[in-house]
C-alpha cells in the first residue's frame, strides 16, 4: 500500500539535512514498528521517497515522504511514529493513496512559504501592499543564475504565483517543480532591490507552509491527497 | 497559522546562535536533540557530569564506551550526564574571538559550571585536543592554576594507563573500568560538598580508594641521565601503588540498551554488542590485551536479548559484535547464528568482527557479506613464523594458506593483511617475509581456482603495514623503537620484496606515514617533562593531530627543541630492566616480574601458550574472576 506522511521539520531540526532527515526516519521506521515493505535485490533498502528536500535552515510544517507499507493503519502509525520522534520532528498526517498516484516529487508544482525578519523587524516597514502589486504586474523579471559554464538570464516572473503581505511576514506561493523551483528568498530580493533597500539574505527567516500539486488546474496541498486508512 | 504562535512554541535554547550554526561545517554536531539523548531538570539532580571524547562529534560518538558511561550516570538519579566533543576548527575560532564558553550538547551549558569533566583518552595524538577542550571550556590548562569552582577534571581509557605526559592538566586519573567504582566515587564527592571540605580534601579521600591517581599527591625525582630515580606519594594516606579497578562479574554487568543515535553519518553508525573485556592470547605487542585481564565473558542469553533491544530503542540497519578477540567467545556461534536469523527476518546487516578463518567464520561470513565485495582479513603482524613467535601472535602460515584456501573455493578473493614493521629482534629476511607471504597466498588462489571459476577476477591480496610502537604494561615496554629513517628503510624493503614476487601484480601494499609514530612512540612511553612540550605544541597551533592532514611536525620538533627535551630518550633506547618506568607505579593486573619473563621469552622466541591452554600465571588471577581460577599465583 502507498501512503503518504505529512511531518514538520523545526526548532533545532531545521539544522539537519536532508539526507540526515531520509535516514533519520528510516531508523524511525524501525523504531515504531511499522511494516514498510523493502526492495528486492542484494540490499534490500526500505520503500520510501521524498517529496522534496529543504535547504539548512529552514523550517517546515509541510514536509512529505511516501511509503511503501504492508500493513497498518493511519493512526496507529501515526501515533507509533510520533512516539519516537524527536523534539522537532512531527508527524501530522498519514493517508493512504491510491495504487495509480503520482510520486510525490513527480507531483509537486508549489510550495507556500512565509517571510520575516529573524529578529523583531517588521517586513512590513519596509515593504508594502503596493511594492508587491507593481512587481506582481510586471510581464517579466529576469534575473541572472550562475550555472557551472556561464551566466544566464532567467525570467522568474511565471514562477511567481502569489504574494501577499501580512503583520509581521510576507506569504509567497511559488513555483517548486523540479523543473521550476523558485527559491523564496530570490523573490523577496527583487522586491528590496526595486525599491533600492539593501538585502542581506542572512536577516531573513524562510518557512514552508505547505507544499502543493496541480489537478485540472488547481494548486491542491499535498496533504489534501488520499485518505486515512 | 499565525506566525507568531509557531515563533513561540518552537524555541529551544541553543549555545551558539543561527548566525553562527549557519556558517559552520556540519551544524548538527553542535546541538544535541538525538534519538535517546538524556535530557534531565538540572533543579532535580546534584551532580552535572561532563563526559567528553576529545575528537570531532563523529569520532566521539563512534566510541562505545562513553555510551557505557553515559548510560550508566544518567541512570544514578542524582546525576545528570552530558556530553562534549570538539568543535572543529572553524567553531574552534569563532568561539575564541566571540568568548562563547564551551558547552554540553544535552542542556547547551557551559561544561565550566560542571562538577566534573570526564575525559577518555583513547589514542596519544588526541592529547593536544584535550588542552582545546580545556580552553574552550575556559578552564585553567593547568590544573594546579584551577579554583574549587572549577569542575574536577578526569582522565580515563587506555592511555591512562601511563598519564604521565599529561598529568598537569588532570585534577585525577581514574585507572580502569568506568563501572567499577564511579558511585563511590560520587558519593564521596557529594559528602565532601555537603561538609564544606576543600578541592584537595576531596582528592585525598578518593586517592585512598586505590584506583585513582592523583598527580599533584605525588613527586617525580630524577637520575642525572633523566630515567627516574623515585615516584612517591607527597602526602599521607595516599597509596604507593594505584591499583586498577575492573568489574568482576561480567555476566551480570549492565549495557546501554539505548544508545544515543546520531543524525549525522559517523565513522561508526551501528548498533554495537560488547561479547567481553579482555584477551587470552598475550600477543606481546598488545597493551590493550593486558590491560583489561583477565578476559571475561558476557552473559549470551543476556547478550542476544540486549542486542534485539538495542536494535528496537535505535531503529539502526547494521549491528556488530566488539571485542578483541571474538573468535575466543565460547558462544560466538550461538550468538552469531542468533542475530544472523533475527536480523535477516528485519533487513538487519550484521558486521561480523575479525574472526580466526576456519569454516564455521567463512560460513557466517558468507551468510552475512557479499563474497564478490568483501575481503578476508588476516593480521599475522610479522611475515615469517620465527618473528610471530617473538611476538606471541599464534597464527601460523599454515592457518592463513588453509583459510585462504577454503575461502577461495568459496568464491572470496579479496584478502587483507596486516603487518607491523620495526618489531624487536626483526631482521630482513623477516620483512622480506612480508612479500613470500603474500605471494603464497596468491599461488593458493591460482591451485585452487581454476581458471573457468575465476568469475570475479584473480585474487587481490593488499597487505598493510603499520610501525610498531612498544607500549607501557607489555612485554615490549623495554623494547628500542626504531627511528624514522629506518621505518622508511624497513617500508622500502617491504614494497621491494612484494614487487620482486612471481604474484607482484596481484598484490597492493599501503605503508602508513612515519612521523606520527615517533610522536606517538614518546608519548607511549613519556613521562613528567613532556607536559610542557604539549602545552607548547598547543600554543603553536597543533591540534586534530590524529588527523593526517591536520598533523605539523615541523610545530612539534620546535617545541621539543625550545622545552630542551630530547625525543629520543623515550624512544630508540633499549630500557634496563631495572629502569623505574613512568607507570610503574600503577597496577594494570599484570605483574612486571611476568612481562620481564615474557620480554625473555620474546629474545628466545619462545611461545607462550594461551589462558585457555594454562595459566601462565601473570598475576591477573587476584582478581579472581573470568577466566582466571585459583588464588593469583
Amino acid at each position: 500500500m502507498k501512503v503518504r506522511i505529512k511531518f514538520s521539520k523545526y526548532s533545532v531540526m531545521k539544522y539537519i539535512g536532508h539526507l540526515d532527515i531520509m535516514r533519520y526516519f528510516q531508523k524511525s521506521m524501525r523504531r515504531a514498528g511499522v511494516d514498510i515493505a523493502y526492495s528486492g535485490g542484494y540490499s534490500p533498502h526500505q520503500i520510501m521517497s521524498f517529496a522534496a528536500p529543504l535547504g539548512v535552515g529552514v523550517e517546515s510544517y509541510g514536509e512529505y515522504f511516501d511509503a511503501e507499507i504492508n500493513s497498518g493503519h493511519s493512526n496507529d502509525i501515526k501515533n507509533s511514529l510520533n512516539e519516537v520522534m524527536v523534539k522537532g520532528i512531527d508527524i501530522l498526517s498519514v493517508k493512504l493513496l491510491p495504487d495509480n498516484a503520482q510520486n510525490a516529487m513527480a507531483s509537486i508544482a508549489a510550495a507556500l512559504y512565509y517571510v520575516s525578519y529573524k529578529d523583531d523587524c517588521n517586513i512590513k516597514d519596509y515593504i508594502s501592499e503596493d511594492d508587491i502589486v507593481s512587481l506582481l504586474k510586471k510581464e517579466s523579471i529576469f534575473i541572472t543564475k550562475q550555472t557551472k559554464k556561464q551566466e544566464m538570464e532567467f525570467d522568474i516572473r511565471p514562477h511567481i504565483y502569489d504574494i501577499e503581505i501580512k503583520d509581521g511576514f510576507i506569504s509567497l506561493l511559488v513555483d517548486a517543480s523540479s523543473a521550476g523551483n523558485l527559491k523564496p528568498l530570490v523573490v523577496i530580493r527583487q522586491l528590496y532591490e526595486n525599491k533600492n533597500l539593501e538585502f542581506n539574505e542572512n536577516q531573513f527567516k524562510v518557512i514552508r507552509i505547505d507544499m502543493f500539486t496541480r489537478i485540472d488546474e488547481k494548486l491542491i496541498s499535498l496533504g489534501d491527497l488520499g485518505d486515512e486508512f | 497559522m499565525l506566525l507568531k504562535d509557531l515563533n513561540k512554541e518552537n524555541e529551544t535554547k541553543l549555545a551558539l546562535s543561527d548566525d553562527i550554526l549557519m556558517n559552520v561545517e556540519k551544524c548538527a554536531r553542535y546541538i544535541g536533540n538525538e534519538i535517546n539523548s538524556v535530557v534531565k531538570n538540572k533543579n532535580d539532580i546534584e551532580i552535572r557530569f561532563a563526559m567528553c571524547f576529545p575528537d570531532v562529534y563523529e569520532i566521539g560518538m563512534s566510541h562505545i564506551g562513553i555510551q557505557i558511561l553515559y548510560d550508566m550516570f544518567n541512570k544514578y538519579d542524582d546525576v545528570w550526564c552530558e556530553r562534549v566533543y570538539s568543535p572543529w576548527t572553524d567553531l574552534d575560532l569563532i568561539m575564541r574571538e566571540r568568548n562563547i564558553p564551551l558547552f554540553a550538547l544535552e542542556s547547551q551549558d557551559p561544561i565550566k559550571d560542571f562538577d566534573f569533566l570526564g575525559i577518555t583518552i583513547q589514542y596519544e595524538m588526541c592529547y593536544t585536543n584535550i588542552l582545546q577542550i580545556l580552553d574552550l571550556a575556559q578552564i585553567p590548562l593547568l590544573a594546579a592554576d584551577r579554583g574549587d569552582d572549577m569542575p574536577i577534571v578526569i582522565g580515563g581509557g587506555p592511555c591512562a594507563y601511563n598519564p604521565e605526559p599529561i598529568c598537569d592538566f588532570f585534577d585525577v586519573f581514574y585507572i580502569g573500568e568506568g563501572e567499577a567504582v564511579y558511585r563511590d566515587f560520587l558519593d564521596i564527592y557529594k559528602e565532601c560538598k555537603a561538609n564544606g571540605e576543600s578541592r584537595r580534601e576531596f582528592l585525598i579521600k578518593i586517592a585512598a580508594l586505590g584506583c585513582f591517581y592523583v598527580p599533584s599527591l605525588y613527586d617525580v625525582e630524577y637520575n642525572d641521565d633523566n630515567t627516574i630515580k623515585s615516584f612517591k606519594p607527597n602526602t599521607a594516606g595516599v597509596p604507593e601503588v594505584v591499583t586498577k579497578a575492573i568489574v568482576k562479574d561480567m555476566k551480570n554487568c549492565d549495557y546501554p540498551v539505548k544508545p544515543v543515535v546520531p543524525f549525522i553519518k559517523c565513522t561508526q553508525d551501528r548498533a554495537v554488542l560488547e561479547i567481553q573485556r579482555g584477551c587470552i592470547r598475550g600477543c606481546r605487542f598488545c597493551q590493550a590485551g593486558e590491560l583489561y585481564r583477565p578476559v571475561r565473558e558476557r552473559d549470551v542469553e543476556d547478550m542476544k536479548k540486549k542486542g534485539l533491544e538495542i536494535l528496537k530503542n535505535t531503529g539502526h540497519e547494521e549491528i556488530s559484535l566488539s571485542s578483541l578477540s571474538s573468535s575466543d567467545y565460547s558462544h560466538l556461534e550461538e550468538l552469531v547464528d542468533y542475530l544472523i536469523d533475527e536480523c535477516s527476518k528485519n533487513f538487519i546487516n550484521i558486521s561480523l568482527p575479525s574472526l580466526r578463518i576456519d569454516n564455521y567464520a567463512l560460513d557466517a561470513f558468507g551468510k552475512v557479506q557479499d563474497v564478490k565485495k568483501s575481503s578476508l582479513t588476516f593480521a599475522p603482524e610479522a611475515g615469517t613464523q620465527r618473528m610471530r613467535n617473538v611476538i606471541n601472535k599464534g597464527l601460523t602460515e599454515e592457518d592463513i594458506l588453509n583459510g585462504s584456501r577454503m575461502a577461495f573455493e568459496r568464491g572470496w578473493n579479496k584478502v587483507k593483511l596486516y603487518f607491523m614493521l620495526g618489531l624487536p629482534g626483526e631482521t630482513r629476511e623477516d620483512i622480506e617475509g612480508i612479500g613470500v607471504l603474500c605471494d603464497k597466498i596468491a599461488r593458493e588462489f591460482f591451485d585452487t581456482v581454476p581458471k573457468e571459476e575465476r568469475k570475479n577476477g584473480p585474487v587481490q591480496i593488499t597487505a598493510s603495514t603499520s610501525f610498531f610502537i612498544p607500549k607501557p604494561f607489555t612485554a615490549f615496554q623495554w623494547a628500542p623503537m626504531n627511528k624514522r629513517d629506518e621505518f622508511l628503510e624497513k617500508a622500502y624493503i617491504t614494497r621491494t620484496s612484494i614487487i620482486s614476487q612471481l604474484n607482484q601484480k596481484r598484490i597492493k601494499y599501503n605503508w602508513h606515514e612515519a612521523d606520527v609514530s615517533e610522536l606517538e612512540g614518546v608519548f607511549a612511553r613519556g613521562d613528567r617533562r613532556l607536559n610542557k612540550v604539549i602545552l607548547n605544541a598547543y600554543h603553536k597551533g597543533c591540534i586534530y593531530d590524529a588527523w593526517g592532514d591536520m598533523f605539523d611536525m615541523d610545530k612539534w620538533l620546535c617545541a621539543f627543541k625550545e622545552e630542551n627535551v630530547d625525543m629520543d630518550f623515550y624512544t630508540i633506547r633499549e630500557r634496563s630492566l631495572d629502569e623505574i618506568l613512568p607507570w610503574d607505579f600503577l597496577d594494570c593486573g599484570v605483574n612486571k616480574e611476568w612481562l620481564k619473563k615474557e620480554w625473555l621469552n620474546a629474545k628466545e622466541g619462545k611461545v607462550t601458550p594461551n589462558c585457555k591452554v594454562q595459566c601462565n600465571g601473570c598475576g591477573a588471577a587476584k582478581y579472581k574472576t573470568g577466566i582466571c581460577t585459583g588464588d593469583g599465583k
